[in-house]
């Protein structure tokens, strides 16, 4: 297991970056907690008035690099996105970041999120991945919760 | 207070094999011996051939392997009382220091709901005293207590600089205050708490005393009776035993008050269908069948550190963890947590690298071998006042070289220039 193959360059600049950062009041935010290092996200996912397409991911949180790189790749990457598409993107990712290193995420559909495959080879580091996108996939249900 | 020589390094070294493992092509560096020490081959070995050759059940039957069980058994808790100044019968044995301070705190609980016996029940508005420094094992427990019984926490403050002074903890007392609650050492700041102060101030108050002694077990002397308190907690996996097992010790006259917890077997003298009596401390405390093996491992374990000696292990220790602090102290953009002046500490030290989140600090380390720890350490109030999340954390053990601080302080000095700090 080599160090850069978790750090990727574009994971250290997104961790500066931070796409997305920066919550709006109102909508529904999802907050995670990881209880063994203490970090803390909230997220809150935007969608379209007629609720089929993620309009914006706005987050805020300290962690370490890998949770905000994570947050801030899913905002690049997945704004846009239809809800159903997202939900599949999520399980892919969610199923890759399982994988103790056996599925690496293609560049073809993942885009600079790819650059996180690396961490599925550090257990230990999974939930800071995952962080973000708990936190999508809470925000998601209550918003289209209240939709109905 | 000098380290020890190379060949004595060695020597110790060679007696624990996990240190010839390599760590992303390293070989280790291990510096979390506060979070568990790791174990000689010499413990493990006779834990393993007592586990072969003479396992059968403590204190039942008349065949001679039981009786032969029973014997080892009451001879390891004669030893680990005697390294910790204890008698056997104050010794009572748990899973570890975290279901040590539960143990009390649940007969808290229950003397609390009866209203006797009158030492052990609080009432609302009566006061526990705990500190900043505290794990969450020395507080959670007594949160419960106070959400039971409707009685206060009251926390003494630690300075900016990490230190407790007995008049912090005088500060919140008052003629309410029925339990004290403190660690001997922080395991964030690794400063030794002025515990013997704080007890008398407890005992003259009337109220019980608990000294949380994880983090002093196996790096001094541990003289339970030293610190004047009721009772006093630790677990072996921090003293180079066995995980699964640590202790109670508590004075006789409050293991003869404090109401029983967990009841069963092989506590009992007489038992009818609506009501037994019981057998003193420790066996009172002991229901079921015992940690029979572990408390071979522990004794065994303890019986190494005997034969390095205590004192040349605290010392070792206490020069090289000094040596450690300065290199850490010296790492531009590097806070330590706790100071080191005016206070005595262990070798142990918390920290943490401006721009660099601790998560990465220690995924970096480990990338070099080594081995710390990483995260709120347990204790998310004390780093909360102290004003971060989480720190990074190396300490040391009998076991620990200069070559491992070396190593250690070098490779710290880089962390920042990895993660684009520097
Ligand atoms: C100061 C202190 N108290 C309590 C504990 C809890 O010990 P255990 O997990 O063995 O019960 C620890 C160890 O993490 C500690 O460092």
């Amino acid at each position: 297991m080599e160090l850069d193959d978790l750090y990727q360059q574009i994971i250290l600049d997104h961790n500066k970056r931070r796409a997305g950062y920066g919550l709006q009041p109102g909508g529904f935010p999802s907050h995670q907690y990881n209880p063994t290092c203490g970090d803390e996200l909230t997220l809150t996912v935007r969608l379209s008035d007629d609720g089929s397409t993620i309009r914006a991911f706005e987050w805020e949180g300290k962690g370490c690099s890998i949770s905000q790189a994570s947050a801030s790749l899913m905002t690049s990457e997945a704004t846009g996105m239809s809800v159903a598409e997202f939900e599949r993107f999520a399980e892919g990712f969610r199923d890759a970041m399982r994988s103790r290193g056996t599925i690496a995420l293609s560049e073809e559909d993942y885009g600079d999120l790819a650059a996180l495959s690396g961490v599925s080879k550090f257990v230990a580091r999974v939930k800071c991945a995952m962080l973000a996108w708990v936190a999508a996939e809470d925000s998601l249900i209550l918003t289209r919760e209240s939709l109905n | 207070m000098s380290q020890f020589t190379p060949e004595q390094s060695a020597a110790i070294r060679a007696e624990f094999p996990q240190l010839s493992e390599t760590v992303s092509g390293h070989p280790l560096v291990y510096l979390d011996t506060a979070a568990t020490s790791l174990r000689p081959r010499i413990a493990v070995d006779l834990e393993s051939e007592f586990a072969l050759r003479h396992t059968a059940a403590v204190n039942r039957g008349a065949h001679s392997l039981a009786a032969e069980a029973t014997e080892a058994y009451d001879d390891a808790r004669a030893s680990i009382a005697a390294f910790v100044g204890a008698r056997p019968n104050q010794l009572v044995f748990t899973s570890n220091a975290t279901e040590s301070i539960n143990l009390v705190a649940l007969a808290v609980q229950l003397a609390s709901a009866v209203g006797s016996p009158a030492r052990f029940a609080l009432a609302a508005g009566d006061e526990i005293v705990v500190t900043e420094a505290e794990h969450h094992a020395n507080l959670i427990p007594w949160q419960e207590v106070a959400r039971q019984t409707g009685a206060v926490i009251r926390v003494a403050a630690v300075t900016d600089s990490g230190e407790l002074t007995a008049e912090a903890v005088q500060s919140v007392m008052s003629d309410r205050t029925r339990i004290v609650a403190v660690s001997s050492v922080s395991n964030v700041l690794g400063i030794t708490n002025p515990v013997r102060a704080i007890a008398d101030l407890g005992r003259a108050a009337g109220a019980i005393v608990v000294v949380d002694a994880c983090q002093s077990a196996a790096h001094g002397r541990l003289d339970v009776n030293s610190y004047g308190a009721d009772f006093v907690v630790f677990s072996a996996h921090k003293m180079y035993g066995p995980t699964g097992i640590g202790a109670l010790w508590g004075t006789t006259e409050i293991l003869a008050e404090m109401p029983v917890v967990l009841t069963g077997g092989a506590m009992i003298t007489r038992v009818d269908f609506d009501s037994s009596d019981y057998l003193p401390a420790p066996a009172k405390f002991e229901p079921g069948t015992p940690r029979l093996t572990q408390a071979i491992g522990w004794a065994e374990s303890l019986r190494y550190v005997e034969s390095i000696g205590v004192d040349a292990i605290a010392a070792h220790e206490e020069a090289l963890g000094a040596d450690m602090f300065a290199g850490v102290v010296d790492i531009p953009n590097v806070r330590i947590l706790g100071t080191d002046h005016g206070v005595h500490r262990v070798g142990l030290v918390s920290f943490t690298v401006e721009g660099v989140h601790p998560h990465d600090v220690g995924q970096y380390l480990d990338s070099r071998g080594i081995a710390a720890r990483v995260g709120h350490h347990c204790a998310q109030p004390l780093h909360k006042r102290l004003g971060v999340d989480s720190s990074t954390r190396f300490s040391l053990g009998m076991y620990s070289t200069s070559d491992d601080v070396a190593l250690a302080v070098a490779a710290l000095a880089d962390v920042r220039e990895y993660f684009g700090e520097g």
